[in-house]
């Protein structure tokens, strides 16, 4: 007896430092979950912070005269007038009658420097559609210079150098207050393809292009998955072809992505001869990453269909392949929906197989078929972002958080699938 | 059922408490029985005891798992707990170590006293009373650590040993009462999930000697043993009487009569009858009791 | 026609026999006394038609689209006056864009010479040519298998049998296309690493410690002086893989085991789907917040602190990719320690240990192999990751281990080797297939053994 409780007193001597002890490892614990969230909050912060701006354009809105006389343009249906007719002239005229002081040629050329170089291609366009305005006057939106762009949304922020002199700066300040230069929605942004100029740049190429591969790569990997899925786990004898295709997909979901790219490279461009840069390419690759997701999850899905479904329908004399047609492929259906839409929202976000088969070619236009030049939405990021222009920045944080409401929402709608269709046996 | 499955998913000891809890009494005979709440026949109480519990009652989220028990556990006796699945003996031998802190939704409610210290008091260490307190479980649990490291565990956590020489003596002595100290003496090194589940049950009780506790609780220790096994471990339970007071639940109406001194009737959450094992077993005063130990049911 | 048009066709086609062979199939149970007297239902007639007609119709139209480029470019080669054939395959592929450019009319036939602008006139004949054979070709395979399976429309023919043989050789080809993606990975890879090691010796390759690709650009400079050593790759993935598993495994083991033991069941449900996220965060991300937001802090930071960091260092990329695969050493350790049986919880609670007693004594050695296991598939995932690296590496091929230097890995190194326009003949544009090949290998000789020590722990506690 005397042995219990004098082992009790020391037990009860040494609970302080033990608990202790307890105590720090449960803040260890505490601290790398803060550590996690905080990042994930911090990267979700920048990236807002820097991007916010982007859904914002910054327009310069002007009376302007489209005089005949000082256009050199007599007739706007001529393509040879046209081609020689100065049409930077009316803009610096109109902006001259804001600021009458500016009288000097090279003053007046640093004053029509804060329209963007697209300025004089909008008047072109629309007397080349309406001749009959010509030496009437019209009230036009223009894009402001990119310069313009960043002091007007950022003149307050260190981390971006004003490119605009004392003198461009003084005329921003004033046309800010009259009103002539203000920032509004930016349509730009979901209405165009990519451009030298970060105020022309859109990303509707690029959710066109990431829409197209997407459609060819749910167009394979989904019924191939469902296929070889429902063929490892009902028909597969159990022998070594079947161990070893099983051993291959296991491997393939962990092959770093880049290596499907020099898959791609080598086989569809360079043996098949396919063309460089269109969605069906980049879509093939894509399938075949996405592949072993799509199989895994479908499995596990038509592993949880219990057997007395099976055997049910056995019972009543269907075939296997009607038990599987019938039963399991729907019963099991919502699972492999919620693996799919997981892994077309990797493939989603997909970017370094994409770089080796040319999806980063720099595209203006918005690709209008599967077998037409395109990039995706991270690789626009990619491009936007390695670019030395500050606006082009802006414009890559913009796209992420494009790219990541689209996958949120994709992930959202798996998560909804799964509650919605989700059967508990 | 519910509760079952509950209790099941979060200890995770699934083998007893999945059994769904089927009606003991045919459906005509249901009415005729009746246990009175909180009155149980037979001698529950005892002068000085180890344990003294008072209308304990344990809840599983909104279903009542024991409903109101008072008995006294008296020191250096072996009391048994028998009864049908999901009666409640477990859960009940589970709250004397207060094993079942770890699962959310269970709450303990009236007084459980070990010399007259409140054990769900709220400054009352768990740690402690564990030290206590030892539990060996229905499944030999060995750590999968050496014989040695199995059972050295519990004197190193709570600092029992100041020199290597102390831990080699406890390691021995403790593997000596449990008598496994000549089967594990040249192979000391050797993983302990190596060896036969009776070696290791008894490994698993040395384990828990070695703390040297006041009270040994002990689940089913032996339905996962073979006869033979089964044979030595009550043995064993027979030579710890001596020192320790021991707690046992069992289905084995056979053990119960063999190594207890006193044996409680569990049904549904009610303490039946509490008596003298040969009382019980030979005259018992409640009809349930008696339907269950002449088969019954059960 | 094109592909594009082909396939709707084909499709529609099959769903044409689909529908005939349906009516056919009860018109010939019709005088029998319904179709109880055939031997499968119509369905099963009907689709064995739709697949007789769409499946071959398909190969054809896939082998055709596959091999119909390469066949085309080399008839239009060899119309080339002798005199002017390629030397090199570079050269023919450069001679080949100029000619698919005038055809295309991107390039004004004027500005070439005489011979590429014939060729490119053949390359347009050739071309619609070869659309009209195949158009030809595939419909002709498409009626003939419709109009077969027409044929086998009979009361004694068991058209399900047929069906389910074909559907399951289907889901066989599916599920052995896994195999054929590997076997392309290694196909595609090999023979390029070959090519590659006629031209510079494997020891230089493996045992070389300076890498500078850049100086055979030129064609004409083919195979000469380019510097071709792994080894300064190998240490820069080596050192940030490093880096980001520092971050990584502590971040993700203590959080794993803060949540399955510690956390409440509420604090579990809402803190699990957010760290997850950090993993569905797609790389090009992870990149623009290493190259542009950290990469910069650390270097305003070591600056401050007197040090020298380059603006893209190491650490910077290793630190973002270490929070990037957090979640993946978090679920990966949660679900070992989970495997655990609770019956050591209880055993070790029950002798009075705590609970961190309980987690670094008994649970945690014992979930140590899956844990490994789980380290090495992230070390995998680190060494094969790409974005990050190519945005906030650096392309320096730097021999050091200083995380504040820039590094080059090898994954950044077959990204830009590769991208852009290159000649598929150049040391420099097989070099990188030579690296993939290397990161291929290491990275499945990390996933074999992984998975191996996962499953040997599993199967211990099953």
């Amino acid at each position: 007896m005397t042995d219990q409780s004098s082992q009790a007193e020391i037990v009860r001597n040494s609970l302080k430092r033990r608990y202790r002890k307890e105590r720090r490892f449960r803040m260890y614990g505490i601290l790398a979950i803060f550590i996690a969230l905080a990042s994930l909050f911090i990267l979700f912060a920048d990236i807002i912070s820097k991007g916010h701006t982007g859904f914002l354009k910054t327009t310069i809105t002007l009376d302007v005269t489209l005089d005949s006389e000082t256009m050199y343009l007599d007739d706007p249906t001529d393509e040879d007038q046209r081609s020689m007719a100065d049409f930077v002239a009316p803009i610096i005229a109109s902006l001259q009658e804001h600021f009458p002081e500016v009288e000097s040629a090279a003053e007046k050329r640093e004053l029509g420097r804060l329209i963007g170089t697209y300025g004089a291609s909008k008047i072109r366009d629309l007397l080349k559609d309406n001749p009959d305005m010509l030496n009437t006057t019209q009230t036009m939106e223009f894009l402001a210079h990119d310069r313009v762009s960043t002091y007007v949304k950022h003149a307050d922020n260190p981390r971006y150098s004003i490119k605009l002199s004392e003198q461009q700066q003084g005329w921003v300040d004033q046309l800010l207050e009259k009103g002539v230069i203000d920032t509004s929605f930016n349509d730009v942004l979901f209405s165009r393809g990519d451009s030298r100029e970060p105020a022309n740049a859109g990303i509707l190429g690029a959710i066109v292009g990431s829409l197209l591969t997407m459609l060819v790569t749910l167009a394979i990997s989904f019924p191939v998955g469902i296929a070889a899925a429902v063929y490892l786990e009902e028909f597969a004898p159990q022998n070594r072809i079947t161990d070893f295709i099983e051993v291959n997909i296991n491997n393939l979901a962990a092959v770093p992505s880049i290596i499907f790219g020099l898959l791609g490279l080598a086989v569809f461009i360079s043996l098949f001869g396919m063309p460089r840069s269109v969605p069906v390419v980049g879509g093939l690759v894509l399938a075949l990453m996405t592949l072993p997701t799509i199989i895994i999850s479908s499995r596990a899905a038509i592993k949880s269909v219990p057997p007395s479904i099976r055997e049910a329908a056995e019972g009543v004399g269907a075939s296997k392949m009607q038990v599987v047609l019938h039963h399991v492929i729907p019963l099991a259906m919502p699972g492999m929906l919620t693996g799919s839409i997981i892994g077309m929202a990797q493939a989603l976000g997909e970017t370094a197989p994409l770089l080796l088969i040319g999806m980063v070619a720099f595209i203006v236009d918005v690709p209008g078929g599967f077998f037409d030049s395109a990039t995706v939405l991270p690789v626009q990021i990619y491009l936007w972002a390695s670019s030395s222009e500050q606006g082009f920045v802006e414009l890559a944080s913009a796209g992420i958080m494009v790219l990541l409401t689209f996958m949120i929402s994709m992930n959202a709608l798996a998560i909804w699938l799964r509650k919605r269709l989700e059967r508990r046996w | 059922m519910s509760v079952n499955e509950t209790i099941a998913s979060a200890v995770g000891t699934q083998e007893e408490t999945i059994i769904p809890v089927k009606d003991p009494i045919e459906e005509g005979k249901r009415e005729s029985i009746h246990v009175e709440e909180g009155k149980t026949v037979g001698k529950p109480f005892a002068d000085d005891p180890k344990f003294k519990l008072r209308n304990v009652e344990v809840f599983y989220g909104q279903d009542r798992a024991i409903k109101d028990i008072s008995l006294d556990i008296a020191r250096n006796e072996v009391i048994s707990f028998i009864g049908p699945s999901g009666c409640g003996k477990s859960t009940f031998l589970r709250c004397l170590n207060r094993m079942n802190d770890s699962i959310d939704i269970c709450r303990i409610k009236g007084q459980l006293m070990l010399d007259d210290e409140d054990i769900y008091h709220s400054k009352k260490d768990v740690v402690e009373l564990r030290a206590r307190v030892g539990m060996v479980f229905q499944k030999p649990n060995p750590f999968p650590k050496s014989i040695y490291d199995n059972v050295a565990y519990g004197p190193r956590i709570h600092g029992l040993a100041n020199r290597k020489s102390d831990l080699d003596d406890i390691v021995e002595n403790s593997l000596r009462k449990a008598g496994l100290w000549d089967e594990a003496k040249d192979r000391l090194d050797a993983i302990a999930t190596g060896m036969s589940g009776g070696q290791q049950q008894r490994l698993c009780i040395a384990r828990a000697i070695a703390v040297s506790p006041e009270v040994i609780l002990m689940d089913e220790p032996c339905s996962a043993l073979d006869p033979i096994a089964t044979a030595r471990v009550e043995e064993l339970i027979a030579e710890m009487s001596e020192s320790y007071t021991i707690v046992i639940v069992t289905h084995s109406m056979q053990q119960a009569a063999r190594v207890s001194h006193r044996t409680a009737y569990f049904h549904l959450g009610h303490l039946v009858e509490v008596n003298e094992t040969n009382k019980v077993f030979t005259s018992p005063e409640h009809e349930l009791t008696e339907s269950y130990i002449t088969g019954r049911f059960g | 026609m094109q592909t594009a048009n082909l396939l709707p066709l084909v499709l529609v086609l099959a769903a044409v026999a689909y529908g005939l062979a349906y009516m056919r199939s009860r018109a010939v149970a019709a005088p029998l006394g319904g179709i109880r007297n055939l031997k499968a239902l119509p369905f099963y007639y009907a689709a064995r038609a739709a697949l007789w007609c769409a499946i071959p119709a398909l190969i054809v139209l896939a082998a055709w689209a596959g091999f119909e480029g390469k066949v085309i470019q080399g008839i239009v080669i060899a119309t080339l006056p002798q005199d002017t054939w390629p030397e090199s395959p570079g050269q023919a592929s450069l001679i080949l864009s100029q000619i698919s450019n005038v055809a295309a009319g991107k390039l004004n036939p004027e500005f070439v010479p005489e011979h590429i602008a014939g060729a490119a006139s053949v390359l347009e004949a050739m071309e619609s040519q070869s659309e009209n054979f195949k158009a030809a070709l595939v419909l002709l395979v498409a009626l003939a298998g419709a109009g077969f399976a027409w044929t086998r429309v009979a009361p004694h023919i068991n058209a399900r049998l047929n069906v389910e043989t074909t559907l399951r050789r289907i889901f066989f080809v599916c599920a052995a296309l896994a195999v054929l993606t590997t076997a392309g990975i290694v196909f595609s890879v090999i023979l390029e690493t070959v090519r590659f090691f006629g031209r510079v010796p494997i020891t230089e390759f493996l045992f070389s410690t300076s890498w500078s690709p850049q100086t055979a650009l030129r064609a004409d400079q083919v195979g000469s002086d380019g510097a071709f050593g792994v080894i300064p790759l190998f240490t820069g993935t080596l050192l940030i893989s490093a880096i980001a598993l520092l971050v990584a495994v502590p971040v993700g083991l203590l959080s794993a085991i803060y949540l399955s033991e510690y956390a409440s069941k509420r604090m579990r449900s809402t803190v699990k789907p957010v760290l997850e996220m950090l993993a569905g965060i797609p790389t090009v991300v992870y990149g623009f917040f290493a190259a542009l937001t950290v990469a910069p802090f650390i270097r305003d930071l070591a600056q401050t602190v007197g040090l020298e960091a380059s603006s893209q260092s190491a650490l910077a990329a290793g630190l973002v990719m270490g929070i990037m695969i957090v979640p993946f050493v978090s679920s990966l350790s949660d679900d070992v320690i989970n495997a655990v049986p609770q019956t050591m919880r209880d055993g070790s609670l029950a002798l009075g240990a705590t609970q961190s007693e309980t987690m670094k004594k008994v649970i945690f050695p014992a979930a140590l192999p899956g844990i490994i296991g789980g380290i090495l598939l992230a070390a995998s995932r680190a060494i094969g990751e790409t974005m990050i690296v190519v945005m906030a590496a650096g392309l320096a091929a730097n021999l050091t281990a200083n995380p504040l230097e820039s590094v080059t890995t090898v994954t950044v190194q077959i990204a830009t080797l590769l991208v852009g326009d290159q000649e598929f003949d150049s040391a420099k544009t097989l070099s990188a297939f030579a690296l993939g090949m290397l990161l291929f290998i290491v990275t499945l000789l990390l996933n074999v053994v992984a998975l191996k020590i996962v499953r040997k722990y599993r199967e211990q506690y099953d």
